[in-house]
């Protein structure tokens, strides 16, 4: 068959509600639970078809609760599709896959404040994003400031956030305004290659490439949603914030290779699993493969927090440096730290009986209601933050864990999704004149690459506005503040 | 070109579709491919270091999928772009390749980078045989 040729079919929906669409075990042969759509009916109809296939093969999955789920920005992927959420009971041979957490392991989101407003920084725009495009390396092959030999990184992916402190990368503060406290505490790195090592070692504070960027955005009044939280969590009307997006980098893309090869070698043969998709490789989450790779998943997890971490040193410092004031005067404190490409160990009701779950979000956000044990002291009152970034031109949200969280294991969407893809948006879109177009907006965008640029543009993606509104009326994630983009660096 | 990109075939990803007469010539196709993945230009990567390359593998398959992988590898771990690949396959037992590759380390000044590999993905990956020789379909995780 000529590559792509194959047809998808579209499901027919039972509607639960106005943004919940049943894909029902009638679909596809060997489905263990119905898939569900969290969107509005106008998304669900413009999503592409190979999420309806991928989603329903996640449910043929062993050991799957409930529902497979796909958030409102969901797209197709391998394996699980973007935006892929599934719960799996290790009591009932329930699996781990990391076709179910990406290669980009806890790929997510922070957000950091300042206590600037837009007129403050207007003046100095153009030297901040200069300064931190020179201080956070981005693109192919970047390598961070930060020199370590392998057995010095084989500490960080042991300790995560707690290492950088050590090391003068991090406030004190800034670990319980991360999730898991910055450090996955299962991680094991005598479960990672050398060849994830060789690739990590040099990569600490660095953005990568693709949808990854650091941006500066600002709150505009009407975009307060919930204003007695946003204030709360330290936001105000003209603030400037910095939100940035990236993930482990070859390190954790490494670790899904080494892993997703080995859970081929043995799924079958030993376990006798079958998938529908080779990206969907799994083994028992209570089997020795699937522990290593849990423990060596938990190593990408520590990476990816010091990642962040060290470039919010970065920024901190640009901060410092141009307006001549310290971090700490200028407000620069941590809302938040959230992954969106990892599987957790935790506590579910299913039926009625609380049971602890393997769960996996890719591209999917956890979303705790208040009072869960996932939150930090600090936040435990309130709901979990959300991070939830929109493309470069668009705009991105801050939310909060909502009350019908438990219906998704606690999960909503991570960004806007994408629509067209990069090889379709690099035909339609200059890179050059979008970078002009946005600067007549009001954005100035600094990119590695051209094309890159034109990969990403807004018009290659979902609406973010729809895709928060579904998660909103579905009560699985509440709008806080929406951010306006307004100077961007882009991997 | 013995390579195209495909435009339709993964949203978030790359996807390249390769031929080649020979199975050296499909691998050769298959690793431009994903070198200009990463690099808008390929004659602006140099032949100034040359690299020796050896995977094997149970089946053809596995075999471009384990080379693709080393090509990352060296991309993450030493820096290196390469434009040129002179590959010998043999089989045996196990299918064996051996290749020997030329080219440089990055430098964002020279080279117009484009955007980093994670991953060869194996969703919808194929290698056949064709009537004319040799094809691959090849997702890239991006």
């Amino acid at each position: 068959m000529p590559f792509g040729n194959q047809i998808f079919k579209k499901p027919d929906f039972k509607k639960v509600s106005d943004v919940v669409w049943e894909v029902p075990t009638s679909f596809k042969q060997g489905m263990k639970v119905p898939a569900r759509i969290y969107a509005t009916k106008k998304i669900v109809d413009q999503m592409d078809l190979q999420v309806y296939d991928q989603i329903t093969n996640v449910a043929n999955l062993p050991g799957i609760q409930k529902f497979a789920f796909c958030m409102a920005d969901g797209h197709s992927g391998y394996g699980f599709p973007i935006g892929g959420v599934a719960a799996f009971d290790p009591e009932e041979n329930g699996v781990i896959s990391p076709g179910g957490i990406g290669f980009d392991i806890n790929c997510g989101m922070r957000l950091v404040l300042t206590n600037l407003t837009y007129n403050d920084v207007k003046p100095h725009l153009k030297t901040l994003v200069d300064k931190l495009f020179d201080k956070v390396p981005a693109g192919v092959g970047s390598s961070g400031f930060v020199k370590l030999t392998k057995d010095q990184f084989r500490k960080v992916v042991t300790e995560g956030t707690e290492w950088c402190v050590d090391n003068g990368y991090a406030w004190k503060e800034d670990l319980e305004r991360t999730e898991l406290n910055g450090k996955a505490d299962w991680a094991d790195v005598s479960k990672v290659s050398s060849k994830a090592v060789e690739r990590g070692v040099n990569q600490i504070g660095t953005l990568g490439s693709g949808n990854h960027y650091l941006e500066i955005q600002v709150v505009k009044e009407e975009n307060i949603f919930d204003k007695e939280l946003a204030k709360k969590w330290g936001l105000f009307p003209n603030q400037v914030v910095i939100m940035f997006h990236c993930g482990s980098r070859g390190f954790g893309h490494q670790i899904g290779t080494d892993y997703l090869q080995l859970f081929l070698s043995v799924m079958e043969k030993k376990y006798g699993i079958k998938i529908l998709d080779p990206e969907l490789a799994c083994a028992p989450f209570n089997s020795p493969e699937g522990q290593d790779y849990f423990k060596a998943m938990a190593c990408g997890v520590n990476m990816s927090f010091a990642n962040r971490q060290v470039i919010l040193h970065r920024i901190r410092e640009v901060f410092s440096d141009v307006f001549k004031q310290d971090a700490e005067k200028l407000g620069l404190k941590m809302v938040f730290d959230v992954s969106h490409n990892r599987a957790s160990v935790e506590r579910h009701k299913v039926d009625g009986e609380t049971k602890e779950l393997i769960v996996h979000r890719k591209g999917a956000t956890g979303s705790y209601p208040a009072g869960r044990e996932e939150i930090p002291k600090l936040y435990r009152d309130d709901g979990s933050p959300v991070i939830i970034g929109g493309s470069m031109e668009t705009g991105s949200y801050l939310l909060v864990g909502g009350p019908n969280a438990a219906e998704t294991f606690m999960s909503t969407a991570h960004g806007s999704g994408r629509t067209m893809s990069r090889t379709r948006a690099k035909g339609m879109f200059r890179g050059e004149q979008l970078q002009r177009d946005m600067l007549k907006q009001g954005i100035y965008v600094k990119s590695v690459s051209f094309s890159g640029l034109a990969e990403e543009a807004g018009s290659a993606y979902k609406n973010i506005d729809d895709v928060i509104e579904a998660t909103h009326l579905a009560g699985i994630s509440k709008k806080v503040v929406r951010f306006t983009p307004i100077g961007n660096v882009k991997g | 070109m013995p390579y195209k990109f495909l435009e339709d075939i993964a949203i978030a990803d790359v996807a390249f579709e390769a031929t080649g007469k020979t199975l050296e010539e499909l691998f050769d196709s298959s690793a431009l491919a994903l070198e200009n993945t990463q690099v808008k230009d390929l004659k602006s990567v140099k032949h100034k270091v040359e690299k020796k390359i050896g995977v094997e593998a149970d089946n053809v398959d596995m075999l471009l999928f384990n080379f693709l992988q080393e090509l990352i590898f060296l991309k993450d771990a030493e820096l290196l772009l390469f434009s040129k690949f002179d590959i010998k396959i043999t089989e045996s037992k196990k299918y064996k390749l051996k290749s020997k590759a030329y080219g440089e380390k990055l430098n964002m000044k020279k080279h117009e980078l484009l955007v980093d590999v994670k991953a060869v993905s194996l969703h919808n990956f194929k290698v056949e045989k064709t009537k004319s020789g040799w094809k691959a379909d090849v997702i890239l995780d991006v």
